[in-house]
């Protein structure tokens, strides 16, 4: 078998490759993290100053609407899942997922959605709207009722409530997938305690996904009946309660932000050891602590609603729960920092994102800790003091994690070294820029700007440190573009990446970079949670020959995971055009992918 | 009706469990007793003298019900625990947000008593 | 589905299609506790009728009920049919199955014409919306049941299903069993509890 991947459109429309799906995956979230990420600047543009004028009203509720959402669920879920798809199956010692063409099916689902979500910026004319632009703008949690026909009559709430729906699909069939993968496939001699914690995160990760977004789902679908068939889910006049969205929306919600930050506090589990040269601090504690976040996730979601009146009974329950949680969390920090401590460190640029997202993260979980308590979230809630925290945890917790995880597996992936210069000048930027653009926001926040208004007067005081935060988020931009260009000369010119250029101790570093399409050319048996390195106990393992010894079977690819997914627009189209008949005809291609791809001669 | 399954179709190379079936004989049993317990049910629900007691007898039964069907049509009983660890959380879960969201809405953790969501 | 049966080495020891569907059905569990809550919540709260006291009819229910519970025993000798490599039975017993499912969903046919003639639609209450996204989303697990059950059927007459992917059976058996443990809530929650 050559080791050498096809080349060619159809092979990357028909790739069944954990390698090349991760690899779509990471370019198109990041295409969308750049879009989200202009939404941003223009928010911070119109913001800059009391009383500005770049936006209308209601293109700015689009675009706070669509910046959170495109952030979350088309940004940085998606580029956690590049790692997920491109390193699990590496580090398990395995040849690929369980379910190659369902994981193809996940991404071009995604895709689908993504564009169906983003295609709202574009076609108003269609919808003979007096603008160019639908997109959503009820906010990326869309509360009821301002969601309901009545105060959202055009197509704005529809295609979010489609696209959402859409991109529930492809998570939930990633879920399951990685589910197996990683119970189920790993190499010999890798017990469950011996997994790197990125895949344990991972794990716990899915766990959350597959059990989380049944429940958007079910809001969503009850959403999508009161828009299209009258149905009362969230309508007072019925004897409902617009309480039920806000319930099921953070039932899901907060498992959401652990699926958030998990996958990034699993990249930097890895590049910490990786650069201090010494053995994660205390993995079991890392890892039960990571699967008791996932556990605790569920009994906190009312913490979001402090503000509407749940009675002190069951606001004292929620403020406590919130409250326990921040210990397994807390626990990892002294993790980490004991990690570090007294290792041999070496200052790349993926462990100086590692570094930053520990200490973003705390400022972020003190904000954070602030909230659990309801009388001070009282105060909070609503404003800018939780646009900081969210934004703490999220940019300074998840994007810096994930920074790290590009910088440490740019080489495997590409087989091209990034430029620790270039890399240098990115990290300090986007550093700086974050904290000029998010830590105003503490302060601007109690003192008194509400989120999600377009403009506010000067007599709020609030106008310099606004400006500070608009030119740190251009900051930011800037620092964006020194890491395009990084992309940019890696590709062009950048030194081709040995094995292992770190010294890692994961099975990853064990093959070429980037790996022959058969990952293992003889799948290594694992003794020690560290195979690369020499331990007390264990040598370093030896890493697979580069000829395979005996030939190995490859899937080939199949059209059907991308047939069917073209289904779901197709069935989004009907409601949005009113056409019924349409569901049927998008139906039809997803039962018609579904059986071809079944019936499809497939060896894993 | 005593056919034994199992064992026969299962044998893959080292790689499958291979538990003991319960036989057709236990599959037939199962479905009598699912039957008298849903005509208990409707029983319940008829019988005004059981009235009072109506929602624990129903959940009981029902719940009897379910955990025949989840042990034994769906082999959970003979499988590996770990199906059984793989379903269980999920389920867990689920009852404990079904319990919750009930005493949220309905009243019983506000000191209003049953004035409903605010 | 019915390509050559796994076997690859697993580290539990477990085919994954059956783990993968484990963990789908711990997924769906989620899925119908927020619409079986969502039901709860706002029992009684309808500000007008129909009321589910006027109009469910629980004789009927019940019917229905027993058809879905013996479409479980049906599925489950069907699957102990194929497993022993006796596909005469095997057939039977997995049409019968999907026949009965058939007859729940033309049950439910029956009872929605029945309750929309009777002024209860999506739109005219609470006890409207929430019975019929519940037992809608039921009914279509069920259809989606039915469908793959005709298709397993189909597969058999052309000699394609035997005891070698049986697997493929025991998965279908599960999702089958668990339509039908949802419904056994369902009809204790939503028809008997009132």
């Amino acid at each position: 078998m050559s080791d050498a991947p096809p080349k060619g459109l159809t092979s990357w429309l028909t790739t069944t490759d954990h390698k090349r799906i991760g690899l779509l995956y990471f370019w198109t979230a990041f295409g969308f993290f750049l879009i989200g990420g202009l939404e941003a600047l223009v928010i911070r543009a119109q913001l800059a100053q009391p009383n500005g004028h770049v936006v209308s009203a209601e293109t700015f509720n689009q675009l706070f609407t669509m910046h959170g959402t495109t952030m979350v669920f088309l940004a940085l879920m998606p580029l956690s899942a590049a790692f997920f798809n491109y390193i699990i199956p590496l580090q398990i010692g395995a040849r690929d997922v369980a379910f190659p063409r369902l994981n193809a099916f996940s991404y071009w689902v995604f895709l689908l959605g993504g564009l169906l979500l983003n295609a709202s910026w574009l076609v108003g004319p269609l919808f003979h709207a007096g603008a160019l632009n639908v997109a959503p703008d009820g906010g990326w949690f869309g509360y009821a009722n301002l969601t309901e026909r009545q105060f959202s009559p055009g197509p704005n709430i529809d295609f979010w409530q489609l696209g959402l729906q859409i991109l529930g699909i492809s998570s939930l069939a990633a879920g399951f997938n990685f589910i197996v993968t990683i119970l189920n496939m790993r190499a010999p001699g890798m017990t469950m305690m011996r997994l790197p914690v990125f895949v344990w995160m991972t794990l716990v990760t899915q766990f959350l996904i597959i059990t989380a977004f049944p429940v958007i789902t079910v809001a969503l679908v009850f959403l999508m009946f009161d828009r299209l068939f009258g149905a009362h889910f969230y309508l007072t006049s019925a004897g409902a309660t617009p309480l039920l969205w806000q319930h099921l929306f953070w039932l899901f919600g907060h498992p959401e932000v652990y699926i958030l930050i998990l996958p990034a506090m699993g990249v930097v589990s890895e590049v910490l050891p990786t650069f201090a040269r010494k053995p994660l601090f205390g993995y079991t504690v890392v890892v039960y602590s990571g699967i008791l976040i996932g556990l605790m996730g569920w009994g906190v979601w009312s913490h979001h609603m402090f503000s509407v009146g749940l009675g002190p009974i069951a606001d004292s329950v929620f403020a406590s729960t919130t409250m326990l949680i921040a210990i397994p969390t807390g626990v990892k920090i002294f993790n980490w920092i004991g990690t570090l401590w007294g290792g041999s460190i070496r200052g790349t640029t993926a462990l100086k994102f590692a570094v930053g997202f520990i200490a973003m993260f705390i400022i972020g979980g003190l904000s954070g800790v602030s909230h659990a308590s309801p009388p001070a979230d009282l105060q909070q809630t609503d404003t800018y003091y939780v646009v900081a925290h969210i934004h703490y945890v999220l940019f300074g917790g998840t994007v810096l994690g994930l920074f790290a995880g590009i910088y440490y597996w740019w080489p495997k992936m590409t087989g091209r070294l990034l430029s620790e210069s270039l890399g240098r000048w990115h990290f300090w930027l986007q550093f700086i820029g974050m904290n000029l653009a998010f830590f105003p926001m503490h302060l601007i926040g109690l003192l008194g700007m509400p989120r999600r208004v377009y403009t506010y007067s000067p007599e709020l005081g609030v106008g310099s440190l606004n400006l500070v935060s608009t030119v740190g988020a251009f900051l930011i931009g800037v620092s964006i573009l020194v890491f395009l260009l990084n992309v940019w000369r890696s590709g062009r010119r950048g030194q081709a990446a040995p094995n292992d250029p770190w010294g890692g101790a994961t099975l990853e570093w064990s093959i070429s970079s980037p790996p022959p399409v058969y990952n293992f050319s003889v799948i290594p048996t694992v003794t020690s949670r560290l195979p690369r390195w020499k331990t007390e106990h264990h040598e370093p393992m030896r890493d697979p020959p580069a000829i395979p010894p005996a030939p190995i079977h490859v899937p080939g690819g199949s059209w059907w995971p991308l047939v069917a997914a073209c289904g779901f627009p197709v069935m989004a189209l009907s409601v949005l055009a009113h056409t019924l008949w349409l569901v049927f005809v998008g139906a039809a291609i997803l039962i018609f992918g579904i059986y071809r791809w079944a019936y499809e001669p497939f060896e894993v | 009706m005593s056919v034994q399954e199992g064992g026969t179709a299962m044998h893959e190379e080292g790689s499958l469990e291979h538990p003991v079936h319960p036989t057709a004989d236990v599959y037939l049993r199962v479905g009598a007793v699912l039957v008298i317990l849903t005509v208990l049910e409707v029983g319940v629900f008829y019988v005004p003298a059981f009235h009072p007691v109506l929602v624990p007898v129903l959940l009981v039964l029902s719940a009897a019900k379910f955990t025949l069907v989840v042990m034994f049509y769906m082999h959970l009983k003979a499988d590996s625990k770990f199906f059984t660890f793989l379903f269980g959380v999920p389920l867990l879960l689920a009852v404990g947000v079904m319990v919750a969201l009930l005493f949220l809405f309905l009243g019983a953790l506000t000191l209003r008593g049953a004035a409903g969501p605010g | 589905m019915a390509h050559a049966a796994t076997t690859h080495h697993t580290s539990l020891g477990l085919d994954n299609r059956k783990v993968a569907f484990w963990a789908f059905i711990g997924s769906e569990c989620l899925l119908f506790t927020a619409l079986i809550s969502t039901y709860l919540v706002y029992k009684g709260r309808s500000v007008v009728g129909p009321y589910p006291h006027e109009i469910l009819n629980i004789p009927f229910t019940s019917v229905s009920t027993f058809d879905l519970l013996m479409s479980s025993l049906m599925m489950v000798l069907a699957l102990a049919a194929v497993q022993r490599g006796d596909m005469k039975w095997g057939k039977i017993w997995l049409f019968s199955t999907a026949l009965l499912g058939l007859v729940f969903l033309g049950g439910q046919v029956i009872e929605f014409t029945e309750f929309v003639h009777k002024g209860l639609t999506l739109s005219t209450n609470l006890f409207g919306c929430t019975f019929f996204v519940l037992t809608g989303t039921h009914g279509a697990h069920v259809a989606v049941g039915v469908l793959w059950l005709l298709t397993l059927w189909m597969r058999a007459l052309q000699g394609k299903l035997g005891p070698a992917n049986a697997m493929t059976v025991e998965i279908t058996g599960l999702y089958w069993h668990f339509v039908d443990v949802v419904w056994i809530v369902i009809f204790t929650v939503v028809y008997l509890i009132q």
